[in-house]
């Protein structure tokens, strides 16, 4: 590692985060001179899609963008156009909503934390390696994965790719019976995810914590998933309907991504340490403690500590999935009637990952003419990057192979589903 | 959704190209089912992989590769043998077929024979439908193995389960 020396450091695709990515970290002189962390893109592939498309197709279409999350695009999509056609669904649907996008963050953070992020901590190159040594918390996370599975296919009508939703509320109301028979399966995985807040509490946290401007929805009472109002941990407290006015996408050059940042300031963070920070008083009191045990206080600021943050909203959701199944009465009728006009409309919520925003302008006819979708991942971007050039040069004195460890994990703190950044995923392989 | 007998798994994405290669393959196969066989779909994601062939004696999976010429045919059985590294590791799926059979294999959760087909794909832009000339070629001689090779399995599976989709 002598002075003067110039080495780039390539990741050319990041294992064990949705999709691929490439990361570069390019050292001179002994010094980080560049971080890129490059998402390839065609710029705007599914809005261009979604023109001309008639608005009911939305949900089933922009489902096809994540495949982790296809619940939080449709939840997004069929609000927008909602909002657009001036329907509020009565609180039945709503609770149906809930229940359905419980299923969906149980199942992605599950994944997340047992597969894709504690291999990190534990030191292990991959899931299947920590399978090998721990093969019943691998288990475990596996069949918590499968509840929140369920709970999708029940309530969604298919596991990928839910076929129930629809703009108004649901093709079809799950009948009482059919929610009461995850009842079981919901009871073991509050459990296991307690234990999953147990496990991660104990794993090594690197010292590192930033002035993060968090944003997040905020709602009157619960703990956001469905809606709410757009807040920042830096005094933003705005209708969804202004967030195009306080949040702006920059393309960046190297990257086919595009960069959210706010407006007039810069980088923000979206995902679970936002919403535990910005809705800590609206957790419930099991997942409050839970937190409590494990270490964490009102406000968390080390994104390493997200795989604990993750672990308690896996509490939350199994909490919230057992009330919402124990008082289920189905909506009748499953969808309000909708009558398309012209019109915008726009709505966040609160993917696994962090808010996702869509936008449509609709004609008369009920036709989509411009389509606006921002992934919670393109919105965390700009703040993994700056992550990274503040924990490289920390990381210097390590090997090569660790340094480019250190910062794979530092990219899946944030849990990126670089298919929904990219609406791509693209695979390079240098010779 | 588990069964006993001999399952078939085509895993992919149909929106992606050639990523829908192993899905293909399932329709194909759906169209004229060998005898005691049930024959699955799993759209986009390998992870519940591990579900659905939970209880089977033999699973055969089919997916699209990266890597090689397109329309190379790789067959494994990761029955015997760990999965080459370079076959599916490049996955487009969130967690593909190789993490899914390998973290089978290390929970003991492996059916006792399990096949795995590779398809090498040219193209997976997103939003591209149907598969390329080479592709479609190579599902189809796939889709013929299968058939030679479970016909000598043939025996009724004792549950059948909900064709997933």
């Amino acid at each position: 590692m002598s002075a003067g020396r110039k080495r780039t450091l390539v990741v050319e695709t990041l294992a064990r985060v949705e999709g691929e990515g490439a990361l570069r970290v390019k050292l001179a002189g002994g010094r980080l001179s560049d971080v890129k962390l490059e998402i390839y893109e065609p710029p705007r592939l599914f809005e261009a899609f979604l023109r001309g498309r008639r608005a009911d197709e939305a949900p089933d279409i922009t489902a096809r963008i994540c495949g982790i999350c296809p619940v939080a695009y449709q939840m997004s999509a069929v609000q927008a156009i909602e909002s657009a056609w001036g329907i509020e669904v009565p609180p039945a649907i709503r609770d149906v909503r809930r229940l359905l996008y419980c299923g969906e963050w149980i199942e992605s953070h599950a994944l997340h934390v047992y597969m894709l992020h504690a291999p990190d901590f534990l030191g292990y190159e991959s899931g299947v390696h920590m399978a090998a040594d721990h093969p019943d918390i691998v288990r475990r996370g596996l069949r918590l994965k499968k509840t929140g599975n369920r709970l999708m296919t029940v309530v969604g009508g298919r596991e990928i790719h839910p076929v129930n939703v629809r703009v108004g509320g649901f093709y079809r109301a799950p009948a009482r019976a059919e929610l009461l028979a995850l009842r079981d399966d919901l009871l073991w995985s509050l459990d296991a995810a307690l234990e999953t807040v147990r496990w991660v509490a104990g794993f090594d946290f690197p010292d590192f914590e930033a002035d993060y401007e968090f944003v997040a929805l905020r709602h009157t009472s619960e703990y956001p998933i469905t809606d709410g109002r757009l807040v920042s941990s830096q005094g933003l407290d705005v209708p969804v309907a202004e967030y195009e006015r306080h949040f702006v996408e920059e393309q960046v050059p190297h990257s086919n991504a595009l960069h959210s940042v706010r407006r007039g300031r810069g980088g923000y963070q979206v995902g679970p340490l936002a919403r535990y920070n910005l809705n800590y008083d609206h957790l419930t009191p099991l997942a409050r403690e839970a937190a409590r045990k494990a270490g964490l206080g009102s406000c968390c600021r080390n994104p390493f500590r997200s795989i604990v943050v993750r672990s308690v909203e896996t509490v939350v959701a199994c909490e919230e999935a057992l009330r919402l199944v124990d008082g289920y009465t189905p909506p009748e009728p499953a969808a309000v009637a909708v009558a398309p006009r012209a019109g915008t409309g726009c709505a966040c919520t609160e993917a696994p990952r962090g808010i996702l925003y869509h936008r449509y302008v609709l004609d008369d006819a009920g036709l989509i003419r411009e389509a606006r979708i921002v992934p919670p991942t393109s919105q965390n971007q700009k703040t993994i990057e700056s992550d990274l050039w503040r924990l490289v040069p920390e990381s210097l004195h390590l090997p090569d192979a660790e340094l480019l460890r250190r910062c794979e994990q530092a990219v899946r703190n944030y849990d990126p589903c670089i298919s929904c950044a990219t609406h791509f995923l693209r695979l390079t392989r240098e010779p | 959704m588990s069964t006993t007998g001999t399952l078939v798994i085509g895993v992919g994405n149909r929106d992606r190209g050639d990523d829908a290669a192993g899905l293909e393959l399932a329709r194909l196969l759906r169209q004229c089912p060998p005898p005691g066989v049930l024959v699955l779909e799993q759209a986009a994601r390998a992870d519940n992989l591990l579900e659905a062939w939970r209880g089977a004696e033999r699973v055969v999976v089919v997916d699209a590769a990266c890597g090689g010429e397109p329309g190379t045919v790789r067959r494994v059985e990761a029955h015997r043998e760990p999965l080459p590294a370079s076959i599916l590791r490049d996955s487009t799926h969130a967690w593909g077929v190789a993490e899914a059979v390998e973290t089978a294999r290390a929970l003991g959760e492996l059916p006792p024979v399990t096949i795995v087909y590779a398809v090498v794909g040219r193209s997976f832009e997103p939003g591209t439908h149907g598969l390329s000339a080479e592709v479609r070629q190579a599902v189809a001689s796939v889709a013929e193995a299968i058939r030679k090779e479970t016909s000598g399995w043939a025996r009724p599976p004792s549950t059948l389960g909900a064709i997933a989709r």
